[in-house]
């Protein structure tokens, strides 16, 4: 029964990660950049059940973070200080809807793992008291 | 002496290590609940009580040599089996975490149930020892 402290404990640290990449893409939604190379792109972790093909309980396992493959936002703004010779600039593919709904969830996929957590406290606290 | 405690305290102490296996895999499964390809796993909790009160009574399947299969591998390592699921997500995901905290809770409850009826049978065990 201690395996589940565990177990929750790395769903807490994989969401609060993405909570991270979510703040994160919101913060750089707007910033510019001159060329597509040195544009911010939305980032997302990978998560993946640790050892899948054992037979017990799982935790979660961050395989890494990767960045957004979808096309840059390109405007052309001629007076921006970032803009290229052609008067362009390039900003990153965030989208805040798409980040806004992954909070939430992420958000509530936390609090459930720490009401996991709790329970399991309590029935470890009454298991250690039986018989007195 | 140790033996004796074991019976005295019947299917209770094997319900209590079940339970508590159990409640490592709903934690599993809620840690996962937004993991790719991740499959939700329960154990038939009636099916391996059932097996063990067969062995503990001698009703079960009779094993005259040591290669002899039991119905359920060894009484104190069921097999976990996959979740039906009633909505499964796009990405392979079959943890419905409404219903997986609901089972959560549910056996909560009937560990602090178990853990009551083996308080019970201490207390009984204190009386007969105490005698008054």
């Amino acid at each position: 029964m201690f395996k589940v402290f565990d177990i929750a404990g790395s769903a807490l640290s994989a969401q609060s990660l993405r909570l991270n990449t979510t703040a994160s893409n919101l913060a750089n939604a707007e910033s510019a950049s001159s060329s597509i190379e040195q544009t911010y792109r939305a980032r997302q972790p990978v998560f993946a059940a640790a050892l899948s093909d054992a037979q017990e309980a799982v935790g979660v396992d961050v395989r890494g973070i990767v960045e957004s493959q979808a096309p840059l936002r390109q405007e052309y703004r001629p007076d921006h200080p970032m803009a290229n010779e052609n008067g362009y600039v390039f900003l990153p593919n965030v989208n805040a809807v798409e980040e806004m709904t992954n909070m939430i969830s992420a958000s509530r996929a936390y609090q459930s793992n720490v009401e996991v957590i709790n329970t399991t406290k309590q029935l470890m606290l009454k298991t250690l008291s039986l018989g007195q | 002496m140790a033996n004796k405690l074991d019976n005295a305290l019947g299917i209770h102490a094997s319900a209590l290590g079940l339970r508590a296996q159990r409640s490592e895999l709903l934690a599993a499964n809620l840690a996962n609940a937004d993991t790719p390809h991740y499959k939700a796993r329960d154990i038939d909790f009636k099916a391996v009580l059932t097996d063990v009160q067969d062995a503990q009574q001698g009703n079960g399947l009779r094993l005259t040599h040591a290669r002899h299969l039991t119905t359920t591998g060894a009484a104190g390592s069921p097999d976990p089996l996959y979740r039906i699921p009633l909505q499964p997500s796009v990405d392979g995901n079959t943890v419905d975490a409404q219903r997986e905290k609901a089972e959560y809770m549910q056996n909560a409850i009937q560990y602090q149930a178990t853990l009551h009826f083996i308080d019970g049978q201490i207390q009984t065990l204190r009386t007969a020892i105490r005698g008054d």
